[in-house]
């Protein structure tokens, strides 16, 4: 992997990545992507995928309200909020 | 090692007779805590003053007549990724520092509910992710029987408090081998859980597919008495399986099924495996097979594979279940950014450690767009017949025996340079997080060092009865001999 492969695998991840570490992830990405291509070596020719490890479909709950987590306690943690709101820099601002 | 060790059995008799006090004991624990805790680093934090005041109040309603619950006021430990509401669940990340969770997780709420006290929080590799707790942001944790060496991990917290003596019952949570490698590399017992046998509600998440939570104790009484508390269904957790939960507690000590066969794969004693850990596992047949197991040779073909699926899945999943910490609602936010998605990029790049950006770098690879078909929907085929394998040797064989880890413990820093070597200490354990079966790390001798082994056993879904049942079984012969 080089660094334009890592940047834009960072980029999607959200992940901002000093210099030297944009160097040894992509080592590291590289080595376990050559470790890994050991499943090739399986043969899985009309094998579905296994998601879940167990055989459970779609679990449903009735369509009541109850109480959920108070405003306050869901506020609580938040690094900047105002009492009612989080507060985040503007979220469209014409720029990517 | 706790020079007073006593059997969990019997702390709890002492408990539920009332000769002793739960505030006796947590305050004993309290001591060795103070006494080791500097050492061997197990708990990253410790709230003597809650944990006295639950005791005390648990003393009370004993006092005034009241029923109590069956944990009868004994102190539980908690892997710091199990969220108590009002103290602090850090992940042993720097980005989750300062959080402290509004709400308990289910396993939380039902160790309350069945008054056991909630004593101290773990460390752990951040975000559960390692196999020594090297990759804690916070501190590494110590081997009790060597602490030059790594107790394992990702909970080896929990599994160096209860082998050190400082509790008698830890919760962990394990995702490739997470429990059962920490429990063999320090001497104790541990067990995952089948997929979907204890909610979820609270772990903060890792790989939704592959976590499960599970207990530490020094005997299968104590495995058996915390798995019977966190067992079953829960609504908030929707992949909680609604299963009949059987009496582990009074029936662990009954017979497995007899002859119990056990099935063992060739394969898994060859390359690879140190001959530290081979001695004792091979001497834990010999014993089983002399007490009239069968010993059946078992074919698992694809289990070699096991290493490469595990690190394509959790970490794809990983970048999914972590992608949630941006800063925003919860956790470390940069000091220092310019719009939103700069925001979200430097606090996760400060507040991440090494490890985890691997991680969420290799699954967010891939996921993504011309790499998933190629990678993870590969991987998730690969584990498809990984759980074939299994179905298929459980067709002749009630459980299967493997060594837990292909070593001992390792000296701090000796593997830690190199991820790889790292990964493949899960060349046993992560099989059944795959294919969603319970597992169990047994002690099952020494090495020459000094250092403890552990054998593991896989059972089918929902067989943790009959782990439990064949654990206790082995315990006898070891203490009594194959005429027991």
């Amino acid at each position: 992997m080089n660094t334009e492969d890592v940047l834009k695998v960072a980029r999607l991840a959200r992940l901002h990545l000093e210099k030297d570490e944009i160097q040894s992830l992509g080592q590291h990405l590289t080595n376990i992507l050559e470790y890994v291509a050991l499943l090739d070596e399986v043969d899985t020719e009309g094998v579905e995928p296994m998601a879940h490890a167990i055989d459970q479909h779609n679990v449903f709950r009735e369509d009541v309200n109850t109480p959920s987590l108070p405003r306050e306690q869901a506020l609580e943690n938040a690094p900047q909020q105002d009492g009612s709101f989080y507060r985040v820099p503007p979220i469209l601002t014409g720029r990517d | 090692m706790p020079p007073d060790s006593e059997s969990t059995q019997s702390l709890h008799q002492q408990l539920i007779s009332g000769k002793i006090s739960s505030e006796q004991l947590v305050r004993r624990c309290l001591g060795r805590i103070d006494a080791r805790n500097e050492e061997i680093h197990a708990f990253v934090h410790v709230d003597a003053d809650d944990a006295i005041a639950q005791a005390v109040a648990i003393d009370n309603r004993r006092a005034a007549g009241e029923t109590i619950g069956l944990l009868a006021g004994i102190p539980v430990a908690l892997k710091d990724n199990l969220c108590c509401k009002g103290q602090p669940a850090t992940c042993c990340s720097r980005i989750l520092e300062n959080f402290r969770p509004p709400y308990d997780a289910d396993v939380v709420s039902r160790i309350r509910a069945a008054d056991g006290v909630l004593l101290g929080r773990t460390n752990l590799d951040e975000f559960a992710m390692g196999s020594s707790t090297e990759n804690s942001a916070v501190v590494t944790t110590r081997n009790p029987h060597d602490t030059s060496c790594v107790p394992g991990g990702s909970s080896g917290g929990s599994a160096a408090a209860v082998a050190d003596g400082m509790v008698p019952l830890a919760l962990g949570s394990d995702t490739g081998g997470s429990i059962r490698q920490p429990a063999a590399f320090c001497g104790i017992h541990g067990l995952k859980p089948t997929y979907g046998r204890v909610s979820r509600y609270g772990l903060i998440a890792f790989a939704s597919s592959l976590d499960q939570i599970g207990p530490f104790a020094n005997d299968v009484y104590g495995v058996s008495l915390l798995l019977q508390v966190i067992a079953g269904h829960s609504g908030r957790d929707t992949t909680s399986v609604d299963h009949e939960v059987p009496d582990f507690l009074s029936r662990h000590l009954d017979s497995p099924p007899r002859p119990l066969r056990i099935g063992f794969c060739p394969e898994h004693f060859a390359h690879g495996l140190s001959p530290d850990v081979e001695t004792p596992v091979r001497a834990a047949i010999d014993l089983l097979r002399d007490a009239g197991a069968e010993i059946v040779e078992v074919s698992l073909p694809h289990s070699r594979y096991s290493v490469a699926a595990y690190y394509v899945i959790a970490p794809s999943e990983a970048s999914s279940n972590l992608a949630r910490y941006d800063g925003v609602h919860y956790g470390r936010r940069a000091e220092a950014f310019d719009g939103l998605v700069d925001l979200y990029s430097r606090s996760r790049g400060e507040g991440f450690g090494d490890e985890v950006k691997r991680r969420i770098m290799l699954g967010t690879f891939a996921l993504s767009s011309g790499y998933v078909d190629q990678y993870y929907n590969k991987a998730l085929k690969v584990r498809r017949r990984i759980r074939e394998d299994f179905d298929a040797a459980f067709e002749a064989v009630d459980v299967v025996l493997t060594p837990t880890s292909p070593t001992t413990a390792f000296r701090i820093g000796e593997e830690s340079s190199d991820p790889l070597t790292m990964y493949l200490n899960d060349i046993y354990t992560a099989v059944a997080n795959l294919a969603g079966l319970p597992g169990i790390s047994i002690p099952c001798g020494t090495a020459p060092s000094g250092l403890p082994v552990g054998m593991q056993l896989m059972a089918p879904p929902f067989e943790e009865l009959r782990l439990l049942q064949a654990a206790a079984w082995y315990q006898s012969l070891r203490n009594n001999g194959p005429l027991s």
